[in-house]
């Protein structure tokens, strides 16, 4: 077994020989490797997560289009749960400190990376910001991923659940328009429903419709960070999967999202090489 | 943009996989990229066209397989292709199903250049 990822290849030591003599055409054995294309990010995920886990902290990560809430959500959430739960917050961004400031006023540690133009937080961007966090002192961390319904969804940060927001200024459809995102939720909340009264076009069934199409068992939560309505049933579910991840832990395993897992199950597909004489 | 992320990830895989076989050249490459992946084939490809620019894949053909998603029931057991916006079941519209295919991001196959007998490669 691959000592890095865990996949099933043998050791390439297995496929290096020392041929005597040279034959015309050198096509090697077709050799079983395999690689995901994120393999490089994905060993560093592993890496943050076995970092997590020795300490304990259960790391969420909210990913939404810009603008559908998750600072405030993150706000009402630490407001709510300050005195229960230990808990910090990195603020992905392309610029500024406002999310991380927001987050700091609360007297809560944030950290905030600034990606610059990168569209998404990878791996070794939250690596780095782990060096500012004190994850032994923390219960909870949350990641706030840059706001953006595409390329978050393709990487793993070593977290071990996924929440998407959906606004309901977005419209129900969301889900069918970005099924990648969507179907990598492990929760699924619904915000800013006080602006419901204004909207009536946004159905809940539809969302809800949209989203189930999609083969997900993800919860779905409509919840207000403004004025707290709902809110309780997202603290409640985090609460469960606090206490079902220490279970894991106490077992020696781990809570990967549930994209995660899939992605490790491909890993077993079984591509190959081949070697050819270089004609110049 | 994370194309470009990718492809860079991509180059460093092959430089590796080229080191450890002593070859000189990446020849060609075969991805499997599936509509589910969230990476979009094209944008790949023009990616890995600046991606490649100086490296040992300097020369390298890309070539792009794109899958489509293939669901498996849990209750009636029945596979097959469906879109990627209803992964219910066609079926039995059950939503215990798991994606088969269709969500692959994978090297798939990479033929490497090189000068016998520095390759370190087991002929056929």
């Amino acid at each position: 077994m691959c000592t890095d990822c865990g996949c099933q290849i043998r050791g390439h030591q297995q496929i290096l020989a020392k041929p005597s003599k040279a034959p015309d055409i050198f096509l090697g054995r077709p050799e079983r490797i395999l690689q995901g294309l994120l393999q490089k990010n994905d060993q560093q995920a592993d890496q943050n997560r076995q970092q997590f886990d020795r300490h304990g902290v259960l790391v969420i990560n909210l990913m939404s289009s810009p603008g559908s809430g998750k600072t405030a959500l993150l706000e009402a959430t630490l407001k709510a749960l300050k005195g229960e739960l230990r808990m910090a917050v990195i603020e992905g961004d392309l610029e500024t400190e406002n999310d991380a400031k927001r987050i700091r006023a609360l007297g809560i540690t944030a950290y905030q990376i600034t990606t610059g133009t990168a569209c998404h937080l990878d791996a070794h961007m939250v690596a780095q910001a782990l060096d500012h966090l004190p994850l032994k002192d923390l219960d909870v961390l949350f990641i706030e991923n840059v706001g953006n319904l595409v390329c978050p969804a393709s990487f793993d940060l070593g977290h071990h659940l996924n929440v998407t927001l959906l606004s309901v200024t977005e419209g129900d459809d969301k889900p069918q328009k970005y099924p990648v995102m969507f179907r990598a939720a492990d929760l699924l909340l619904i915000t800013k429903t006080d602006l419901l009264p204004y909207l009536p076009e946004f159905s809940m069934a539809r969302a809800t419709a949209s989203q189930r199409a999609l083969a997900t068992k993800a919860k779905l939560f409509p919840l207000s960070a403004k004025t707290s309505e709902g809110l309780s049933s997202w603290t409640d579910w985090m609460r469960r999967q606090r206490a079902s991840y220490q279970a894991l832990l106490e077992k020696g395993l781990s809570l990967k999202p549930r994209v995660a897992q899939e992605g490790k199950a491909l890993h077993l597909e079984r591509p190959e090489i081949t070697f050819k004489p270089l004609t110049l | 943009m994370h194309e470009l992320s990718l492809c860079a990830n991509l180059i460093e895989q092959l430089e590796q996989l080229a080191v450890e076989a002593a070859a000189a050249k990446v020849g060609r490459i075969e991805l499997k990229i599936g509509v589910l992946s969230g990476v979009e084939p094209q944008l790949m490809a023009a990616a890995f066209g600046m991606a490649q620019v100086g490296t040992i894949a300097e020369n390298a053909a890309l070539f792009i397989e794109v899958t489509q998603p293939v669901i498996h029931c849990h209750d009636c057991d029945h596979e097959g292709e469906v879109s990627p916006q209803n992964l219910l079941c066609p079926h039995c519209g059950s939503e215990s199903t798991e994606l088969v295919a269709g969500h692959e991001l994978i090297l798939a196959r990479v033929e490497l250049l090189g000068s016998w007998p520095d390759a370190r490669v087991n002929p056929l």
